[in-house]
């Protein structure tokens, strides 16, 4: 039986600087399954909202190239009437900042009504209400008949991002993006939304996409992961793995820089170097090598791909197996002078 | 939201005092007074000294302006010297006249501003955007009074197609259709004249909301929902962009003050900018003390206006 | 006595109304806040949005007005009238959340690091450049890169160069307001590495803002947890994370991720325990506004706001 919900192969999104264009996403494949939830994790300049966009449709001036397979379309390849139909209705977004993203002058009603009418024409406007109070009490605000008629400003930004949800899942989305949909909002307030999602994935039926830079968010929510390094994906497991057996120099990097909650005021490792801007990003070779200068060039493949290590993880470029952090070697030259 | 307006009404009241203190300071501080334009040079100036005692001219300026103020609270703006009528009457009909303008000018100015500010936003940095922010800068950089010269040389004298001058045809009678109807020509070609050059400032206005509103998130939001372009356009961009464009509006009557000095001098018609002129050349001082005042009074209720209509439509504000 | 001693601090903005626009009531941003850092140590004061806790740091170093209260620095008032004067002033800097917006894009990293020292040191032009060199060593910049701007420089380097002005005029308090939240997880490593690294190297003492646990955690001494103006609890580093005590305290603690999936079940078991204990018992803890209650102590270093037995 072929799960997948979702076939992204070969995409790659180029934005223009100045006369050419420059790929932000780079050759990307990726598969969602139904029912699950896969989080795509990067750091600014990793292109993974960059990738959330291009699946949606939703980029202006970007040149996109590749396919994106979702329900017997090809989005990557189909008009603007053909992709309406499909966004807000079997897929759909909730987005990063709860702030901006309603429009200050609507109510909340006619906000989330707005989705409904655009899917279902036949509804009166009877039914829309109900439908949204409906909605509001699903995505847990008190007092859903009140909301209904407030504006964006009169909502704190917790309550405005499960505005932004009840909009998100009005039609039943088959396909959920979630682009960072927690980092601007308060840890508490976080905790509840996460929980939130949670909870309607076990009633939806749906492929979650979790963007986050956030590897806390990662390992609560979940299922598989991807980690995207300057526009490409550079490891993909399942979360259990990735967390555990980290393979690829950044995820371990990555997982290493993040303050130990279990305490200790130990020095946090740095990842050296930046993350080159898009326009400057090296096109060949192993695309991490400049920030682990310590590793032999000869780790590197000349041509990085996506290695099968075992079933399910996958991992970019051969360096993965020479790597080591600067400290560790320390240590085990200490060892060895011991012994 | 009516606290808001109670608010923004009570601040108006002073504003219009002051403003009346500062007329009549001014009107006091230009050469000669009241008396200077009627009386004969001829008349011994004992007589015209006591003449001035009698009048109140040479009480302390607060008296003076008290007795000014209160008669003009009761429609009396003094005398006009020259048309030797009294300046409300001479006002009253020059004022419906300068209406009319306003209104055509600002109907003109909407019907231009509107199409070519969205089309403009919407295309930004396309063919047309570039012709029609050409426009706006041929627009900001053209005197009023020579682009009206030129359109008056055209329109009026090469073309023919409009009358050159006055507010009506003469030997109408008032209340029938010709009349209304010449009524209309007379006002076609002074109000698209003022309407070309003015409307650039909203053109542009328009196109920058509307280039700013495209990038926000909402839209976004709006597009993720499955709303096709034009929708975005019609529900989110355009409501959204239009909403400062409406609280402009009062502000665009302060605007149109300066421009009917101009337009109706040169299209010689006969409304408060004319009047304005001629008293001013005339020395005609107590026309030019009401016209002032009714210019800044004018000014006023639009900025108290914009405020009101942005009020009205921003949900931010109105809750307030 | 303490090297930073805050005294039921104090801070309220008016709220405006009414037809005539007149004060009608305050908002309490800081609703009498009572603390001391020790000399070298790293305070962290927690909270979410709306606690007071940007406003409380703010509040010391002079940007917001102090209603009423005490903040002693080195034994000195900083809210008395008489020592308004900048020498104390100087002693304390600041730095800001952001660095895309908190530096001047139009000056150049020599004229943003040297304000400082333009305003309280008269050096000539030739010393004053080998001070800004100086500095930018110190914080790892590259020094011949003084005649740049803010937008050639990565995140994690202008946040250096915030810390590079901050620290131009040898500073004895920095208070730092969430000064990594807005940087990618591996240059927020860099910054709290640099700025543990300075604190030793010029015994710097830190007042730590921030709404990040893990951070805190990792950075800070003693911790203070502010809500809606008030402390609802304060204590060592151990006393906070391993024995907290106040409801609220509890609820952030138990929203902190675990970064390991296996935790999974069990972090989401722990919050929702936490979250019933919140609702149930929730008027034991706050007061009738849904105020936090007076702090008491509960040992020699933990400070918990509860109510009065009795």
């Amino acid at each position: 039986m072929n799960n997948a919900l979702l076939e992204i192969k070969n995409l790659k999104t180029s934005f223009r600087i100045r006369d050419d264009y420059y790929a932000a996403v780079d050759d990307v494949s990726l598969t969602v399954n139904k029912n699950e939830v896969l989080a795509i994790v990067g750091e600014s300049g990793s292109g993974k909202s960059a990738l959330a966009f291009s699946v949606m449709g939703l980029h202006n001036r970007a040149k996109i190239e590749g396919n994106i397979y979702f329900k017997d379309h090809d989005l990557a390849n189909l008009p603007a009437n053909k992709l309406n139909k499909l966004r807000g209705d079997d897929m759909a977004m909730i987005f990063q900042d709860p702030l901006t993203a309603l429009n200050p002058l609507m109510t909340i009603e006619e906000q989330i009504a707005e989705t409904l009418l655009l899917h279902h024409k036949n509804l009166s406007k009877k039914k829309r209400r109900e439908k949204v109070i409906d909605l509001l009490n699903q995505v847990g605000i008190p007092r859903p008949e009140h909301t209904c008629d407030q504006f964006p400003h009169e909502l704190s930004g917790g309550m405005r991002q499960r505005v932004i949800i009840a909009i998100a899942i009005a039609n039943d989305p088959e396909l959920l993006i979630a682009d960072e949909p927690t980092t601007a909002l308060d840890v508490t307030i976080q905790a509840q939304i996460l929980d939130l999602i949670n909870d309607l994935k076990e009633n939806m039926n749906a492929g979650i996409v979790l963007i986050t830079h956030d590897l806390g968010v990662v390992a609560e929510m979940a299922d598989r992961v991807a980690v995207m390094y300057a526009g490409q994906i550079v490891e993909i497991a399942d979360v259990h793995t990735l967390f555990a057996n980290p393979r690829h120099p950044y995820t371990r990097s990555l997982l290493h820089s993040i303050p130990n909650i279990d305490g200790g005021n130990d020095k946090l490792h740095v990842i050296q170097g930046i993350v080159p801007p898009l326009h400057k990003l090296p096109r060949e070779g192993c695309r991490f090598a400049a920030r682990i200068p310590w590793i032999d060039t000869s780790a590197h493949e000349t041509n990085p791909e996506l290695h099968e290590i075992k079933p399910g993880h996958f991992v970019r470029c051969t360096c993965h197996n020479q790597f080591y952090f600067p400290d560790e070697k320390k240590k085990e030259e200490q060892a060895d002078g011991i012994s | 939201m009516w606290k808001f307006i109670v608010r923004r009404l009570l601040i108006t009241l002073p504003q219009i005092v002051l403003l009346s203190i500062l007329v009549f300071v001014m009107a006091q501080m230009m050469p000669g007074d009241a008396l200077t334009g009627l009386i004969d040079p001829n008349i011994d100036p004992a007589a015209i000294e006591e003449q001035r005692e009698k009048m109140g001219l040479n009480d302390p300026w607060y008296i003076q302006y008290g007795d000014w103020i209160s008669s003009a609270l009761q429609g009396d703006l003094g005398q006009s010297f020259r048309f030797k009528m009294p300046v409300t009457d001479l006002v009253e009909q020059r004022l419906i006249n300068s209406f009319w303008l306003g209104l055509v000018t600002l109907i003109f100015t909407y019907i231009i501003a509107i199409p070519l500010g969205i089309t403009s936003g919407r295309y930004n940095d396309t063919m047309r955007d570039q012709l029609i922010t050409g426009y706006t800068y041929i627009g900001f950089a053209t005197p009023l009074f020579i682009f009206a010269l030129v359109m008056l040389w055209v329109g009026g004298f090469q073309l023919g197609w409009f009358p050159t001058g006055g507010s009506v045809a003469p030997g109408l009678e008032p209340g029938t259709f010709e009349y209304a109807l010449s009524k209309f020509q007379h006002l076609l070609l002074p109000g698209l004249s003022m309407a070309l050059i003015t409307t650039v400032n909203t053109v542009q206005y328009l196109r920058s909301e509307i280039i700013d509103t495209k990038q926000k998130d909402f839209i976004v939001t709006a597009r993720a929902k499955g709303a096709s372009e034009s929708r975005v356009y019609n529900r989110h961009i355009l409501r959204n962009s239009l909403l400062p464009i409406a609280a402009y509006f009062g502000f665009e009557i302060t605007g149109l003050i300066g421009g009917t000095v101009f337009i109706e001098t040169i299209y010689s018609y006969p409304g408060m900018g004319l009047l304005f002129m001629d008293s001013v050349l005339q020395r005609d001082y107590s026309v030019v003390t009401a016209v002032v005042l009714l210019f800044g009074i004018a000014s006023i209720l639009g900025a108290l206006l914009s405020d009101i209509i942005l009020s009205l439509v921003d949900p931010r504000i109105r809750i307030k | 006595m303490g090297f930073l001693e805050v005294n039921d601090l104090k801070v309220h903005f008016p709220i405006r109304g009414g037809i005539l626009n007149r004060k009608i009531g305050a908002i309490r941003a800081v609703d009498g806040v009572s603390f001391s850092i020790e000399e070298g140590k790293t305070y962290g004061l927690v909270g979410e949005s709306g606690s007071g806790k940007t406003t409380t740091g703010r509040a010391i170093i002079g940007l917001n007005h102090i209603t009423s209260g005490q903040v002693m620095f080195e034994g000195k008032d900083l809210t008395s009238k008489k020592s308004k004067t900048q020498h104390v002033r100087k002693d304390i800097q600041m730095i800001f959340q952001d660095p895309y917006s908190s530096l001047n894009a139009k000056k150049r990293v020599l004229d943003i690091v040297a304000e400082p020292l333009r305003n309280y040191e008269k050096l000539t032009k030739i010393e004053e450049k080998l001070r800004v060199q100086e500095l930018l060593e110190q914080v790892g910049l590259n020094p011949e890169s003084i005649l740049k701007y803010p937008h050639e420089f990565s995140g994690g380097q202008r946040q250096r160069i915030g810390i590079a002005r901050a620290i131009a005029l040898k500073p004895k308090l920095i208070i730092a307001d969430e000064p990594v939240s807005a940087l990618d997880v591996s240059v927020q490593a860099q910054v709290l590495n640099f700025m543990q690294e300075i604190q030793k190297e010029l015994n710097l003492t830190y007042l730590f803002i921030s709404h990040d646990l893990g951070i805190v955690k990792h950075m800070c001494d003693d911790i203070g947890i502010m809500y809606k103006g008030r402390y609802v609890e304060e204590g060592t580093k151990q006393d906070i994370f391993n024995n907290p005590q106040h409801i609220y305290t509890k609820r952030l603690v138990a929203a902190i991720p675990d970064i390991d999936p296996q935790n999974r079940q069990k972090q989401k078991h722990l919050r929702d325990e936490v979250q019933m204990e919140y609702q149930q018992y929730y008027n034991d803890y706050f007061d009738n506004e849904g105020l936090a209650y007076r702090l008491r102590n509960i040992s020699d270093s933990h400070l918990v706001a509860l109510p009065e037995k009795g």
